[in-house]
């Protein structure tokens, strides 16, 4: 009998049914929320986001245009369309049933003649062709008709537009960046300093701070947010993008002298000794050879800290003020978006659509150094 | 030129001390080979002279200077590392050039030299690659060739043959053989694990043992005279057989008795009459080592296995009990067919080392 | 002046002027301070080492001194204080913290937080590292599972308030019951205790891709000969994972244990965006907002307890220090 080899390491059907379920796990939510962000805001209210892609049943009135009334015959009547707005026209339903009153608001079969309280009927075509006649005048308050109809899947640029357009993001997304990119680059920039200090230089109380960093990275921020305020102000930098700057950069620094200090410890030994050898001074040994054999962890370190300053809440809350002028994307989220919009769950998708971007971004091209950097000990060296 | 004064010279790890009292003297423009099982310091001590580690005590003098404080680069020094140290990010010709630009010189004459010292070492088609598409063999040449580039009175070589592969180690050998007589005026000072490139390169070698420096001395001095069973042992390939005897009559030939020969074997190391029943370690090298028909042998004992290399046939002897020491005959030609026989074996009388506690009776 | 503008300046002074003071203060340090000529030569090279580490490490010790350790320092003075700061009452603050009930869920809920988060998030990375790492079409599963982490907690909290929605016909959550027969939509985010862990599932959700990116990068750096060595060994692909590739990663692992437990212990956003810390889910650094600009006694003493609360992670991470720093 013949044994089919296998290596024993190849995914089996379980390992890729397990991750299958996972990734799809992982992925729905964010799914759910990136369909919904081209979803109109009643369509999001009145079908889950995966019954998107099919056909949504639909009931809402639709209030007869009184200004529309002819007479015919001695008869007064209305004629119109009940997908009669903009954003239907383009893309009518089909009426399943309709109804006179909001108790009962699909009594009636499409081509069936409804009566109506004050005398006179109303008939709506499955195409959505209404016709109400009535031996009165309608004066200005014309019935009100309701109708079920399965109305097509429908996506549309609104919510972005509109986020876009009413500068909504477009400014707090600005402001990210005004207060992301060098809450990134000053950290990074003190902290590879430090490091290599720590990795390679000689000098008492070095065990100590090397302890203390790795100590420090878990001080929770919240204690200092007082006393820095109270600081800034005794400075005169007050609330504003200096003071974040400063704040994330001190708040950023115990992690980039960690991850840093890992990285700057990796390079082998004999490499800077030969330097030292070689005649370099220790700036030349730190700009020439330990920086660029450490790019890699220094474009990963400056990631984290892009993300962690880009996504932050707190440090935004407590250290810009609370005018309009500075507000970064997360304050504007939550604060604006859930507060005055609330509950417009399309906006709120596409703003947070808008904020994610960036950092996708960032870290897919970065990714590699990422990994590197974060890794402790490269392996290729050599 | 440029000699080199180890006067006292310690190391130690606060509370742990890796060497103590090292005094040495090197010559200027010898080779000498600092050489000692791993973990003796011989590194260490290497690192010392290069001003890559401090010195905790004594003094180090480079040409009658005083050097414990001067920085690496200024102590006249270049060296070879045993991983090469090539800098990854930087082209051969950057990494050649890089002491030379560290030292201010200009642009256009650092290329010449380095253009000049890489076509000497064979590495002028590779000069603009980067150390990772070079073979093993490029990078340590390229290793050397940095350190030639930059002319200096010292040259130290830490290990350099151990990452390459046997055919390559012995052309690398051979070139820096070849380096050091086209430079005769210069002093290199390398350190080895491997007692054949000791053999091989040293004008003078010194061994280091755990307890300091065993013997200094020429090469063939250590393997004649060798001053106690630790620099024996340490000096020869495959190392010098040790077996257990007593002294049975004194005066300038030494008469002894081995435990497991017959009658008694003459040795040329002189011993005084108070010698006489003095247990004594009796040290023979294999390639010492005939077979015998005669009585009078060092040693009986029965042939367990048998290599035969060619040029030489090596025979492994059964121990006189489980477990002891195994004795190696290295005989030259071939010889098939003496597994499992009983043979007497016997050595010439100058070719026999006396041993007691461990040091030579030639050295008293 | 345009904040982008601004911020462009100020990278450009910011790392001038770091750049600059390095090399200068070296500079100063080596030509005039302690010149390296004449007849002291050795001695002032000595010396100028001596000084030198602590140039390279000046910035960043100023900037951490001031913006963390002296507030970590005076919080805890002030922690001793009353609620303006003026009479000293000793650990009455945190006296008074013991007996409060808002506080003592709070600290039940972040010390579950801790626990609970990290070692998920860590585990799932793991898992999904290693079940990616022989599939064909691992990028695809692996961008599905990365792509919470960049997304701000805000974000992720958005994404999971829609899954949670009290709606059948919003919330994903509450569909999936309603096919299954359930009566009625549930609202999890209101149910007692279970509710903190549908919360804690958002960050695991967000942090579990970044586990898993650095984790399954140190599971590929590992030496293939010692896996193979393993497979001849007669271990299956269960034995290699958990007793051969695990143990050599534990490095690693540790740090990315690490790293979420600090994000962890920062959390706010997600439970202010979720529940606003309603429904027993309030969480210290929640809890400390709330009281921070009333009685700052009284919250910077709860940011005392957050400290000791991960004082065995701190403990931990300078003894890892200890051993590989010197």
């Amino acid at each position: 009998m013949r044994v089919r080899a296998r290596h024993p390491l190849r995914a089996c059907r379980a390992a890729n049914i397990a991750v299958l379920v996972l990734a799809l796990v992982w992925f729905i939510p964010t799914l759910g929320l990136l369909v919904s962000s081209f979803r109109e805001r009643d369509q999001i209210l009145a079908s889950g986001w995966w019954q998107a892609p099919l056909a949504a049943e639909r009931t809402f009135r639709v209030r007869a245009d009184a200004g529309a009334a002819v007479t015919e015959g001695g008869r007064h009547v209305i004629a119109g369309n009940v997908f009669a707005n903009d954003a239907d026209a383009a893309m009518p339903g089909r009426v399943k049933a309709f109804g006179v009153s909001s108790r009962a608001p699909a009594a009636f079969g499409t081509g069936l003649r409804a009566d109506l309280v004050g005398g006179g009927s109303l008939s709506v075509g499955a195409d959505g062709h209404y016709r109400l006649e009535s031996p009165r005048a309608f004066g200005e308050s014309a019935p009100t008709i309701y109708v079920r109809a399965t109305m097509p899947p429908r996506f549309s640029l609104d919510n972005y537009r509109r986020v876009l357009a009413d500068d909504v993001m477009v400014r707090p997304f600005v402001n990210t960046l005004a207060v992301t990119i060098p809450a990134t680059v000053l950290p990074t920039v003190i902290a590879a300093f430090a490091a290599y200090a720590l990795a390679w230089m000689e000098f008492r109380g070095r065990g100590f701070l090397i302890a203390a960093s790795a100590g420090l990275l878990v001080v929770p921020l919240q204690l200092a947010f007082v006393p820095l305020l109270k600081l800034h102000q005794g400075l005169g930098i007050g609330q504003g993008l200096v003071g974040i700057w400063l704040a994330h950069t001190g708040f950023g620094l115990p992690l980039a002298v960690y991850l840093l200090h890992r990285a700057m410890a990796g390079v082998p030994r004999d490499i800077i000794d030969c330097a030292r050898m070689d005649g370099a001074s220790e700036v030349q040994i730190f700009s020439r050879i330990v920086l660029p054999l450490t790019y890699p962890a220094l474009a990963g370190c400056a990631t984290l800290q892009f993300v962690w300053v880009w996504n932050d809440l707190l440090v935004a809350k407590v250290f810009l003020p609370p005018a309009d002028g500075v507000r970064v994307m997360t304050v504007a989220i939550t604060d604006d978006l859930l507060g005055s919009h609330g509950g417009d769950w399309g906006m709120l998708a596409a703003a947070a659509f808008i904020s994610m971007a960036l950092p996708l971004l960032v870290f897919f091209i970065l990714q590699r150094c990422l990994l590197r950097g974060l890794l402790s000990k490269a392996p290729e060296w050599r | 030129m440029a000699d080199l004064r180890l006067a006292g010279i310690g190391k130690s790890f606060g509370a742990v001390e890796i060497l103590k009292n090292i005094n040495l003297h090197i010559e200027a423009g010898e080779l000498f080979v600092l050489v000692g099982p791993s973990g003796c310091g011989k590194s260490t001590l290497l690192r010392m002279i290069a001003g890559l580690e401090q010195i905790t005590a004594g003094t180090l003098e480079i040409d009658g200077v005083r050097m414990n404080e001067v920085p690496p680069a200024r102590r006249g020094i270049a060296m070879v590392f045993q991983s090469y140290a090539l800098y990854p990010h930087m082209s051969v010709r950057q990494n050649m050039g890089f002491a030379l630009r560290m030292a201010g010189q200009g642009r256009a004459e650092i290329d010449a030299a380095v253009t000049r010292t890489a076509h000497a070492l064979q590495l002028g088609s590779c000069l603009d690659r980067l150390p990772a598409a070079l073979s093993g063999g490029q990078r340590q040449r390229v290793a050397i060739g940095r350190a030639i580039l930059r002319d200096p009175w010292v040259y130290l070589f830490d290990e350099p043959l151990s990452n390459l592969d046997a055919a390559l180690r012995v052309a690398t050998r051979i070139e820096i053989a070849k380096l050091k007589q086209a430079m005769p005026d210069r002093t290199m000072i390398y350190v080895t694990h491997d007692q054949v490139e000791a053999m091989t390169l040293a004008d003078r070698i010194a061994v280091l043992g755990c307890k300091g420096i065993a013997q200094v001395g020429a090469p063939l001095t250590l393997y004649r005279k060798p001053r106690s069973e630790f620099v024996a042992r340490f000096i020869g390939s495959p190392a010098m057989n040790l077996l257990a005897g007593e002294i049975v009559q004194t005066g300038e030939v030494t008469m002894l008795r081995l435990a497991r020969g017959g009658g008694s074997i003459a040795a040329l190391v002189p011993t005084c009459p108070g010698d006489k029943g003095r247990r004594v370690t009796v040290g023979i090298r294999p390639e010492h080592m005939y077979p015998t028909e005669s009585a009078t042998h060092a040693l009986a004992a029965r042939v367990e296995l048998v290599e035969v290399l060619g040029e030489v046939t090596q025979l492994h002897f059964a121990p006189c009990r489980p477990g002891g020491q195994t004795v190696i005959a290295r005989l030259p030609g071939i010889h098939a067919g003496l597994h499992g026989r009983t043979l007497r074996i016997a050595a010439a009388p100058e070719n026999l080392h006396l041993f007691a506690e461990g040091r030579s009776l030639l050295y008293r | 002046m345009p904040p982008l503008v601004m911020a462009l300046m100020s990278i450009l002074i910011g790392v001038t002027g770091c750049v600059g003071y390095v090399y200068f203060s070296n500079l100063v340090l080596d030509r005039v301070i302690f010149p390296a000529s004449g007849q002291t030569c050795a001695r002032n090279i000595g010396r100028a080492n001596l000084v030198r580490p602590w140039l390279f490490l000046f910035p960043a010790l100023a900037g951490s001194m001031l913006y963390l350790v002296f507030p970590f320092a005076g919080a805890f003075w002030r922690s001793l204080f009353d609620r303006e700061g003026d009479a000293f009452i000793g650990f009455a603050n945190y006296r008074a913290l013991g007996a409060d009930h808002v506080f003592q869920g709070a600290l039940a809920n972040s010390l579950l937080w801790v626990l609970v988060v990290p070692a998920a998030a860590t585990c799932l990375g793991l898992i999904a590292a290693r079940l990616t790492d022989r599939l064909r079409w691992a990028n695809l599963a692996r961008a599905a599972i990365f792509m919470p982490v960049t997304m701000s907690l805000v974000g992720a909290a958005l994404i999971w308030k829609f899954v949670y929605a009290n709606d059948a016909d919003i919330g994903l959550l509450n569909a999936i019951r309603a096919t299954l027969g359930a009566a009625g939509p549930l609202d999890v985010l209101q149910i007692p205790v279970w509710n903190s862990f549908f919360l804690m599932a958002v960050l695991i959700w967000t942090q579990t891709g970044f586990a898993m990116v650095i984790l399954s990068a140190a599971l590929r750096a590992i030496p293939r000969e010692i896996i193979e060595a393993a497979i001849m060994d007669g271990a299956d692909a269960t034995q290699i994972f958990l007793r051969i590739e695990v143990p050599q990663i534990k490095g690693t692992i540790t740090v990315v244990w690490t790293l979420v437990t600090i994000l962890v212990l920062k959390v706010f956003d997600l439970v202010y965006a979720m529940t606003g810390g309603n429904f027993g889910t309030q969480v210290l650094p929640g809890f400390m907002m709330g009281v921070m600009f009333r009685d700052d006694g009284r919250a910077s003493a709860v940011a005392m307890v957050l400290m000791i609360l991960v004082l065995p992670i701190l403990a931990w991470n300078i003894g890892q220090a200890r051993k590989g720093g010197d």
